[in-house]
């Protein structure tokens, strides 16, 4: 195809609908992303040529159907895969079973056709070259890209318009903090005009008013391309649910729960949840005596902070509350405060797995890469 | 941010083309953005060259052996940006994130390298031009062209097969996980040795010339030495139309070979996950 050509990477009503043979995957016509049982072991070797190497199973038998015009989220903490599966559709890494494809094409065969229908962009991302200014960085990526000079320029001055970097287009971008470098990067992954975009972590380190703008830079480009998908990982649930129609909850490698945020949640909803600060509870007590044993408490999450004590209860009705309350004044502490909250994906996260999103679990399996 | 419709983008052989220019333009523009290289890469080697200067000129060696030495430290230029900017470009480029960007990118790989290539050419010619113009001047040396268009020709296969050894290079060190530097370094003085940089290659011997023959400076510098001065040819190692031949073999073997390894180093990536590590 000379340049002048529109390129359309995916056409909807091209695709055959394959019948399923052994392992063959079959590609549904409104998906933009699919994968099944999508398995990733890494072999790390040992500080000696001699020692055997350790399998990691980064990514067990995963299945997904994201389809177009969606922003689906994977929410998982640190070391669950989802970085290892981000790199597996964009065709960096192979998966070692189970098939996946992107925009209808198979992402161990079909490489050339993926790469030109997606772009990736990851948070803390150094990528380009200091001593080239944000447009000429941007310009090279872009040319990589097949787009001609006055095309890309054109999108360049656009885009950074849109991100509010168009005063620093003239700084080497060795000269970028680096909230404005993760701005750029953003300018990167868009100026192609790509179908799918892999959003990988993409407010990691940023400071909250930077990540906010991030944030809006996404919604507004979904909304302004309905026809477009973006996988983002994320560990931070608030901007899960701010941004994905949808959500997979990873852990551990593998999918535990695929949902709109809102019906994940709704798993919880049944149960209460209450936030109660206290003063301090005195001595721990024994097993039977702890909080946790009250009857109608079904989760509970106790953070110590300045002088108080913050109790975060999932029960299984609101009448145990009296029973918790009644537990506290038994501890000698006193009520401070009480709020009811409605759950949140965290929430849904400790539901399934039993631990915060913030654990880092890299050691059991998933991410040697997040 | 509306795009008004889909963005038009290049396939093929445009797409080569274009991408190859974008990738060489950070190293052109490089040369009048950093001049430092100014002091480091044209005053060092001018001194380093000196050194051998006043060597011949103590030993009375004839005239002729200051230009060789001269032409010479100019090429070592070339051979210092294949080893450092060319062998250890990728393995860089993995640790700051921009190896797979470009492997995720359309834009052929090859054409990134090649892209490299040509900028660290032009970037280098200019560096290798600063070197033969102080050198010439301050020590008087007198060239004798035999033939200018075969001079040109035996220079532009001598860059084909050295950038194209460069780009096999440059699979094999990302290859090997090793440090790049620790291996430029390792790389570095044999090679100075054995292409003859300060002195005419044939006075190693028939079967040492020969082994270096597969370094295409080898045989570049000493065809460039028989067309440049008048001693060159009674010290050749072969002929200079023997030794085009020879060059142009390696340019072709070391380009095929730098396509066939790229492509082995990113299957072997993909499969290993070596393309997204990190050094940490």
């Amino acid at each position: 195809m000379l340049e002048g050509q529109i390129e359309q990477p995916f056409d909807v009503g091209s695709i055959e609908m394959a019948q399923q043979k052994g392992s063959e995957l079959v590609m549904q016509p409104s998906l933009s992303i699919q994968t099944q049982n999508v398995g990733r072991i890494y072999k790390l070797h040992g500080p000696k040529k001699k020692d055997d190497a350790k399998e990691v199973i980064a990514l067990k038998n995963v299945n997904l159907e994201v389809h177009h015009g969606e922003l689906f989220g994977l929410l998982g903490p640190n070391g669950a895969g989802k970085t290892t599966l981000i790199k597996v559709l964009a065709t960096l890494l192979l998966p070692t079973s189970g098939t996946a494809s992107v925009t209808g094409y198979d992402v161990v065969k079909d490489v050339k056709q993926i790469r030109r229908a997606i772009s990736m962009v990851s948070g803390g991302e150094t990528s380009g070259y200091g001593l080239l200014t944000v447009e000429e960085n941007l310009w090279m990526f872009a040319r990589f890209y097949g787009l001609d000079t006055d095309t890309a320029r054109r999108r360049i001055e656009m885009m950074l318009d849109v991100v509010g970097l168009t005063d620093r287009q003239r700084s080497k971008i060795s000269d970028l903090s680096t909230g404005l470098r993760q701005k750029m990067n953003f300018v990167r992954g868009f100026i192609s005009d790509p179908n799918v975009v892999f959003l990988d972590e993409p407010t990691l380190g940023l400071d909250v008013g930077a990540a906010r703008e991030v944030r809006g830079f996404v919604k507004d480009w979904m909304r302004e391309h309905p026809d477009r998908t973006i996988l983002l990982t994320t560990h931070y649930m608030a901007e899960a649910d701010e941004l994905c129609d949808r959500v997979a909850i990873i852990d551990q490698g593998q999918v535990l729960a695929c949902d709109t945020p809102e019906n994940l949640k709704k798993r919880l909803r049944h149960e209460p949840i209450f936030t109660l600060k206290v003063g301090p509870l005195g001595p721990k007590p024994s097993h039977d005596g702890r909080i946790e044993a009250v009857p109608g408490v079904r989760q509970v999450r106790v953070d110590d902070v300045d002088g108080h004590v913050t109790l975060n209860l999932t029960l299984a009705a609101e009448d145990a509350l009296s029973n918790v309350l009644a537990h506290i004044s038994g501890r000698g502490s006193k009520l401070i405060s009480l709020e009811k909250n409605e759950p949140t994906l965290e929430d849904v996260f400790v539901d399934m797995v039993g631990r915060s999103l913030t654990v880092d679990t890299s050691q059991h399996g998933g991410g040697q890469d997040e | 941010m509306n795009d008004e419709g889909r963005v038009r983008k290049a396939t093929g052989f445009r797409l080569f083309w274009i991408t190859l220019w974008a990738r060489a333009y950070p190293r052109i523009v490089g040369t009048t953005r950093e001049k430092s290289w100014i002091f480091f890469d044209t005053l060092l080697p001018v001194m380093g060259t000196t050194a051998y200067i006043f060597l011949y000129r103590a030993l009375n060696a004839p005239p002729d052996y200051v230009g060789f030495v001269v032409v010479g430290g100019a090429m070592t230029a070339f051979w210092i940006n294949v080893l450092w900017s060319m062998a250890s470009q990728l393995y860089w480029d993995k640790d700051a994130g921009n190896l797979e960007l470009y492997v995720l990118s359309p834009g052929p790989l090859m054409a990134i390298l090649a892209g490299m290539s040509v900028g660290g050419l032009v970037m280098t010619g200019a560096r290798a031009a600063a070197i033969l113009t102080v050198c010439s001047l301050l020590f008087n040396v007198t060239y004798q062209i035999n033939s200018l268009p075969m001079l040109v020709l035996v220079f532009v296969i001598t860059m084909a097969a050295l950038y194209g050894m460069g780009m096999v290079l440059a699979s094999i060190f990302l290859a090997t996980g090793r440090e790049a530097w620790h291996l430029s370094n390792l790389l570095q003085e044999p090679i100075y040795l054995a292409s003859g940089f300060y002195f005419p290659i044939k006075a190693m011997g028939f079967w040492v010339a020969t082994a270096a023959s597969i370094l295409p400076l080898t045989l570049g510098l000493d065809a460039i030495r028989q067309l440049l001065f008048a001693a060159g040819p009674s010290l050749g190692f072969l002929s200079v139309k023997a030794e085009l031949a020879i060059l142009s073999v390696l340019a072709v073997v070391f380009i095929a070979g730098a396509y066939v390894s790229l492509y082995k180093m990113e299957e072997i990536g993909r499969r290993q996950g070596r393309l997204i590590e990190r050094r940490r």
